[in-house]
C-alpha cells in the first residue's frame, strides 16, 4: 500500500488534508472515525462507539504504553504506524503475555495528507492482525499546522500473562548466556539514511516486527527464560546495562559474536556509530541459564524474526553492574550507556 | 566491510604484537596524532596487548577538542540569532564553550542542524535564500577540502546567505610544538592517515631531519595502527628517524593534488589559538581575502563573549601527551560526558571520552 495508490473512502475525499475540524468532535471527526477507523480496524468493541471499551482478559494481565514520534514517518520498510503497533505488542510481550488489546491515541498536524493517515492507519491494521491484537479503541486530536509533526501516534496494550511467566530484568543470574535473536542497529540506521541533512544511498531497511508469536513459541519450549528485553533506543548496549544494573549482575559480550549487517556495518563506520548503541525494532535480547540456550534458539530459528538468533554473551558475577565486550583482539572494554544520542563524527 | 575486516584480523594482530615486543629493547614513548587513531586503540584495547615497553600517548589530533573556547562562544552566540540556521558536524553539538553548548542553544529555540557534509549547509542555503546559513568550518587538513569546496560553490553562485566559521588547524606545526615542549616524553609518532591521504607526507621531512624523531604514516584499523607502531619501534631501535608509509593503501607522498589546489585557494595560513594548549605559530587556516565575504566571524559582530574554562580541567596536558586522561583528578568525578569539563571528554575523538567510554576496565577488573 503506498501514498499514491491510496484509494480514499469516498465520503472523505472533499478533505484531502487533515484540518482541524477533523479533531473537533463533529461530523468531520464523525466521518473519519466511521469511514477510515472502525473499517480498517474492524473490531466491535471499537465499531461500538462507546467512551470506553469493555473487556475481559481473564488473568493476570501485562500493561505497557509508548509513544511514537519518529521522524521522518515513512521510512525505509515501513512507517510510524506499523511501528506503534509492533512497539507495544512487543513490550507487552516481553513480560511473558499474549498481547490481546491496543488502545491508539493519535495526534494529527493540520495539513497532513490524508492519504497519508490512510496508509498509516492500514499498515497498523494490518499490523494488529498479524499480531493478533484487537485495537479496542482510541482518540484523535489536531493540532494547529506548526505545533506537530504531521502524526504522532501512542499506542497502549494489554495482554494474558502466560501461566506462572516471571520475567523481568531482576532475574538475570550468573551463569546466564545473553542472546540476541538477530541484527544489531537495522532500524536506527533505516531512519539515519533518510533523516534530513545526512541522507546516504543504502538498502538497509527497519527491522520493524511483532515478536510475541516467536516468544509465544520460545516460552512453549519450557525454557526458563529469565529476561527479554526489547533493545530499542539506546540499542543493545542500554538493554544490557538496564539488565546489569537491575539484577546487579556483570554482562560479558563477545563483540566478535554481536550480529551486524555488513550494509548497517559500514554506514555506521562511515558515521563514527557503534551498532550496540542503535536501535532495534523487531529484536529481542534474551537472558537463559545456559543449559537453556540451544533450546531457546532453536526456537528462535524457526521464525524469520529469529534466524539469526545467536548467542552473543553471559551474565557474571564480576564487574557488577557493568557491560564489558571481549574485543576481537582478546582484550575487554566496557560497553557503557550512552549520554545523549550518537552524533555522527567529523571525518 | 569486506575492506575492513581484512585489517582487523585478531590472529595477524597477535603476530603483530608478538613482533613488536620482540624488537622492543627498551621502553618507548609514542604519539599517535590523530583522535580516531585513539580512539581505534582504545575500543579494541591495542594500549592493553601492547608489550610493557612500549606506551602510547594520545595527541592533538581531535578537532572538536582544539576549536578555541572563544570560537565556540561566537558560535554559540551566532547560532541564538534570530533568523540564523546554524549547521554543524554532529559531534560538536555537546562541545562545551563557556557555560553553554550548541545543543543548549538548540534547545532554547536557535535553529541548529547536524550535517554530514559542508555541502549540505550550502543546499540549505539555496533552499533558505531568507535565512542566513552558517557552517561550522572546523577540523584538520581532512575536512578542508570539502569546507573550502562549499565556500567556493557559495561564491560562484553567489550565494550571499552562506557564510563558515572558519576554525581549521594544521597538523605538522603541532608536532613541532611538541617536540619543542621542555616537557615533551614523545620519541616518535604515528602520523594520522586521513591528513596525509589529503596532504601527502612530503611536509613531514623536514620535521623527522630536524628532530631525529620517526614519523610513520598510520591508518586507523587494528592491524594499520600495528604496522604503524611496529615501523617506529623499528626506528627507534635501530636508530633511524625518517618518514614512512604505514598506509600505503589510502596515502601516497604528494596527496590530492585537486584537493590541495581547491584549499590554497579558499584558506590563508595564520597563526592560530589551541583550546589548552595554545597559540601555535603558522598552524590554521582562515578564509584568504577574496572569500572574506563568507566569513562568519566578520559578517556577525559578537561582543561581550566571556570566555572562561573550567579551571579543573586538565585537557591541555592530555592534548600535549603529559597526563593520561585517567590521571586527572577530575577524570570521571567532576568531569564524564554527561558533565563535560573539556572538549576531550565529550567527542568521539577525545581522549578523555575513549578512556572513559571503553578504557575503564582496570577500574572495573577491581570491582568486586
Amino acid at each position: 500500500m503506498t501514498i499514491d495508490n491510496w484509494s480514499c473512502p469516498m465520503p472523505l475525499r472533499d478533505q484531502p488534508m487533515i484540518v482541524m475540524g477533523h479533531g473537533g468532535g463533529g461530523q468531520l471527526s464523525a466521518e473519519l472515525i466511521e469511514h477510515l477507523f472502525v473499517p480498517a480496524f474492524g473490531d466491535n468493541e471499537l465499531a461500538a462507539l462507546a467512551d470506553a471499551a469493555v473487556l475481559d482478559p481473564g488473568g493476570r494481565i501485562s500493561f505497557s504504553t509508548d509513544s511514537f514520534v519518529v521522524r521522518p514517518r515513512f521510512f525505509p520498510g515501513s512507517n510510524i504506524g506499523e511501528l506503534a503497533v509492533n512497539g507495544t505488542v512487543n513490550d507487552v510481550a516481553m513480560r511473558g503475555a499474549y498481547p490481546r488489546y491496543l488502545s491508539v491515541g493519535l495526534i494529527l498536524e493540520e495539513g497532513l495528507p490524508l492519504a497519508e493517515l490512510g496508509v498509516i492507519v492500514e499498515s497498523m491494521a494490518a499490523a494488529a492482525a498479524h499480531a493478533g491484537v484487537r485495537i479496542v479503541t482510541g482518540d484523535t486530536k489536531v493540532v494547529d499546522r506548526g505545533h506537530g509533526d504531521g502524526i504522532y501516534v501512542n499506542t497502549t496494550g494489554i495482554g494474558i500473562l502466560r501461566d506462572g511467566a516471571d520475567i523481568r530484568p531482576q532475574r538475570a543470574a550468573p551463569g546466564d548466556v545473553v542472546i540476541v535473536s538477530g541484527t544489531m542497529g537495522d532500524h536506527g540506521m533505516a531512519i539515519m539514511s533518510v533523516r534530513e541533512g545526512l541522507e546516504f544511498e543504502t538498502s538497509i531497511v527497519s527491522d520493524t516486527a511483532a515478536l510475541n508469536h516467536m516468544i509465544n513459541d520460545v516460552l512453549d519450549t519450557g525454557a526458563d527464560v529469565h529476561v527479554l528485553r526489547d533493545p530499542t533506543r539506546g540499542g543493545l548496549a542500554a538493554s544490557l546495562n538496564e539488565i546489569a544494573h537491575a539484577a546487579d549482575v556483570g554482562v560479558l559480550l563477545d563483540e566478535r559474536a554481536v550480529p551486524v549487517n555488513r550494509t548497517v556495518a559500514a554506514a555506521c563506520e562511515m558515521l563514527g556509530m557503534d551498532p550496540m548503541y542503535v536501535a532495534n525494532e523487531g529484536k529481542v535480547v534474551a537472558v537463559v541459564p545456559a543449559a537453556d540456550a540451544n533450546t531457546v534458539l532453536d526456537a528462535m530459528r524457526e521464525h524469520p524474526e529469529g534466524a539469526k538468533a545467536t548467542v552473543v554473551g553471559e551474565v557474571t558475577d564480576t564487574h557488577r553492574k557493568m557491560v564489558a565486550a571481549r574485543t576481537p583482539l582478546g582484550a575487554t572494554r566496557v560497553v557503557d550507556m550512552q549520554v545523549g544520542e550518537q552524533l555522527p563524527r567529523i571525518c | 566491510m569486506k575492506y575492513l575486516d581484512e585489517f582487523r584480523d585478531p590472529d595477524l594482530a597477535l603476530r603483530l604484537i608478538d613482533d613488536i615486543a620482540r624488537i622492543a629493547t627498551k621502553r618507548h614513548v609514542l604519539m599517535e596524532v590523530c583522535g580516531g587513531q585513539t580512539h581505534s586503540i582504545i575500543r579494541n584495547g591495542i594500549d592493553r596487548l601492547l608489550p610493557e615497553q612500549i606506551e602510547m600517548v594520545h595527541g592533538p589530533g581531535c578537532p572538536v577538542c582544539v576549536t578555541p573556547l572563544e570560537t565556540i562562544d561566537k558560535a554559540l552566540a551566532i547560532a541564538s540569532r534570530e533568523g540564523v540556521i546554524f549547521c554543524s558536524f554532529g559531534d560538536m553539538l555537546r562541545v562545551p564553550g563557556s557555560g553553554s553548548d550548541l545543543f543548549s542553544v538548540k534547545s532554547a529555540g536557535g535553529d541548529v542542524r547536524i550535517v554530514y557534509s559542508p555541502l549540505d549547509a550550502v543546499q540549505i542555503a539555496r533552499d533558505n535564500p531568507d535565512r542566513e546559513v552558517v557552517f561550522f568550518g572546523i577540523g584538520f587538513e581532512t575536512t578542508a577540502p570539502a569546507n573550502a569546496m562549499a565556500v567556493y560553490q557559495a561564491k560562484q553562485e553567489g550565494l550571499t546567505n552562506f557564510s563558515m566559521l572558519v576554525s581549521h588547524v594544521l597538523v605538522p606545526p603541532a608536532m613541532r610544538a611538541i617536540l619543542d615542549s621542555p616537557t615533551n616524553r614523545v620519541e616518535a609518532f604515528l602520523a594520522a592517515g586521513h591528513v596525509c591521504s589529503v596532504m601527502g607526507y612530503t611536509e613531514y621531512d623536514p620535521i623527522a631531519e630536524q628532530y631525529g624523531t620517526p614519523i610513520v604514516v598510520t591508518g586507523f584499523e587494528p592491524l594499520d595502527l600495528l604496522q604503524g607502531i611496529k615501523l617506529a619501534v623499528l626506528q627507534l631501535e635501530e636508530g633511524r628517524g625518517e618518514v614512512e608509509n604505514a598506509y600505503e593503501r589510502a596515502v601516497n607522498r604528494i596527496g590530492n593534488l585537486p584537493a590541495q589546489e581547491m584549499v590554497g585557494d579558499v584558506f590563508k595560513t595564520i597563526d592560530r589559538n589551541w583550546r589548552g594548549i595554545g597559540m601555535i605559530p603558522q598552524s590554521g587556516w582562515a578564509l584568504a581575502d577574496a572569500y572574506a565575504d563568507f566569513d562568519a566571524a566578520e559578517r556577525f559582530t559578537v561582543t561581550d563573549i566571556d570566555t572562561v574554562e573550567s579551571p579543573l580541567c586538565h585537557a591541555g596536558e592530555v592534548l600535549r601527551g603529559t597526563l593520561k586522561p585517567d590521571e586527572c583528578p577530575a577524570f570521571g568525578k567532576e568531569c564524564t560526558p554527561r558533565t563535560p569539563l573539556g572538549a576531550t571528554m565529550v567527542s568521539a575523538e577525545g581522549a578523555c571520552a575513549a578512556y572513559y567510554l571503553y578504557g575503564r576496565f582496570k577500574e572495573l577488573e577491581a570491582t568486586p
